[in-house]
């Protein structure tokens, strides 16, 4: 590998997972933070990113519960976003399923400006009937749905409502039709509950994002799912993202499960002709 | 991995299994092939059941035997500062050639002044030897029940950096937030009595391992991967994604720190 390779290699790669920032976000830095999530990004090797904006990230209302103001400024500023840098982002609509009908406004308004998925934070319970006219939108749509998760809910936890993988398969069985990226395997909790509490969802896919790069997660993960049911994503931590790539090289992925897994599930799972640079390689 | 030329080691290895969950074979000739692959020479190995156990005796002649056939892994036994004949002890394992001494005062319920907690930290300076403070071995958000030490303070590290003015701390797990707090309450003396590893500092986007290096510095940071719990991959990812103005940074190779094990007499 020359200098100038990336360090994620050079095959697609998708974060299905990303985030980015605004001038309401309540950070002074926030444009240094996108341009970090892009600098990072161009040296692992990211081909697209599939982010969000999650409302004012506490500044004007709580990052998990956000204010139907800050649900529609953040999307607006997550469509400037994926508008300027439309080779490499796309983007989740993020709605607040408390307010029923701003949401299904949101989800409509989004998709006529490119959404290419729905995201979910920690608002209400992932099981809660309020978030079935959400799924079905999302359904009707063609849409996947980003679901914040804690893995193993214990107990409660303060600012979010938080749901497990428990919680989310109860959806995720409402909703047949519709697949669920479950958040963060390494983001918080134990992960070794998630993987057998989603083992038999067909339609949940968790994403292996997050701080937590515990020795034995991605084995555990492949042993119980298979590279067909798992995702690559960053979140907060890149450096963790690149980590995972490199252990999934040390485990000996198969080329086709490595692909199942850097791009070729998302490709799948997201609307078709969502990644172009993808449909290139897959030609 | 290098300073300057040089090979990095590992400050913060373990054998044997950890109580609250399965770690896949964490062994020591795993250990040495994992070094190979990720490019480090050498590891300082503390022995991973020890934290949980009252008496640090018997995991830590577990961990020098275990260690022996293995050159490159140097020994980083426990000194348990309450227990009868410590100093005895510490002696025999500085003779036997530890590289560093672990202590875990939250696992055995000392607060950031105690005393016997001081007298170690200068018993180990006196003694020229590394003091190595774990911060945390898992994310508080997955803690076992049982687990109820809770994360090392910056205060604690604040005091036992005061100790003594030879004392050298070793802390492993710390993130920004731990490290500034302790950094900036000390003097540009005693800041220099302690290193880091960056293991569990963020990245990017948020960049906080780049902030900490053109704040405190990359002589503050040594290499650390906390195998066998977390993957070693990240300690290197952090380097490797560092913004284009601190890449080959410098940062502090352990083994100069450590005794040097050809001084050591053995008996």
């Amino acid at each position: 590998m020359n200098d100038d390779a990336p360090h994620g290699g050079t095959t697609p790669l998708i974060d299905a997972h990303a985030h980015f920032y605004h001038e309401h976000a309540g950070r002074s830095d926030w444009a240094r933070v996108n341009a970090a999530r892009f600098r990072a990004g161009d040296a692992i090797g990211v081909t697209y990113h599939v982010a969000s904006v999650l409302g004012s990230y506490g500044h004007t209302s709580p990052t998990y519960f956000p204010s139907p103001h800050d649900v529609t400024r953040g999307n607006d500023a997550m469509v400037a976003i994926a508008s300027e840098e439309s080779r490499r982002v796309r983007w989740y609509v993020t709605v607040n399923p408390n307010h029923t009908a701003h949401a299904l406004a949101e989800i409509d308004r989004g998709v006529a400006r490119g959404a290419i998925g729905v995201k979910l934070l920690a608002s209400r319970r992932a099981d809660d009937p309020l978030l079935d006219p959400i799924c079905e939108k999302a359904a009707a749509a063609g849409l996947p749905v980003l679901h914040h998760i804690w893995q193993h809910r214990t107990r409660e936890w303060p600012s979010q409502e938080i749901s497990d993988g428990r919680d989310l398969v109860r959806l995720a069985s409402r909703h047949p039709d519709v697949s669920f990226v479950l958040a963060h395997l390494g983001g918080g909790g134990d992960w070794a509950h998630t993987l057998p509490a989603v083992r038999d969802t067909p339609n949940v896919f968790p994403d292996l994002s997050g701080s937590g790069v515990d020795r034995g997660m991605l084995d555990a993960a492949l042993d119980a799912l298979g590279a067909q049911r798992l995702l690559w994503a960053c979140d907060l931590t890149m450096e963790t993202g690149l980590a995972k790539l490199r252990a999934l090289e040390v485990i000996g992925l198969s080329v086709d499960d490595m692909a199942d897994v850097r791009w070729r599930n998302a490709v799948r799972m997201f609307p078709s002709g969502a990644f172009p640079e993808c449909a290139l390689v897959i030609v | 991995m290098c300073a300057g030329d040089r090979l990095m080691i590992d400050v913060a290895a373990y054998i044997g299994p950890y109580p609250f969950r399965h770690l896949p074979h964490p062994d020591p000739d795993v250990l040495v092939r994992v070094l190979e692959r990720e490019g480090l020479s050498g590891a300082w190995v503390g022995y991973l059941p020890s934290p949980w156990q009252r008496d640090p005796a018997p995991g830590n002649a577990a961990l020098f035997a275990a260690l022996a056939p293995f050159p490159t892994l140097r020994a980083a036994p426990v000194v348990r500062p309450d227990w009868p004949q410590w100093e005895h002890t510490l002696d025999q394992l500085v003779a036997k050639g530890a590289a560093a001494i672990r202590a875990y005062p939250m696992h055995w319920g000392m607060g950031p002044h105690d005393p016997s907690m001081h007298a170690l930290a200068t018993a180990c300076a006196e003694r020229s030897i590394p003091l190595v403070l774990t911060v945390r071995f898992e994310d508080l958000r997955q803690r076992a029940s049982l687990d109820v030490a809770g994360d090392l303070s910056a205060a604690h590290i604040r005091t036992l950096a005061r100790a003594h003015p030879s004392v050298k701390l070793v802390v492993v797990g710390a993130g920004r937030e731990m490290l500034e707090e302790t950094h900036w309450g000390l003097t540009p003396d005693e800041q220099r009595r302690v290193h880091w590893d960056f293991a569990w500092i963020w990245g990017p986007p948020e960049d906080h391992f780049a902030h900490l290096l053109r704040t405190v510095g990359g002589e503050r940071f040594v290499y650390g991967t906390h195998w066998p719990l977390r993957l070693t991959q990240n300690s290197r990812a952090n380097l490797d994604l560092l913004p284009a103005d601190l890449r080959g940074v410098g940062i502090t190779d352990a083994s100069a720190l450590a005794l040097d094990p050809v001084r050591v007499s053995p008996t």
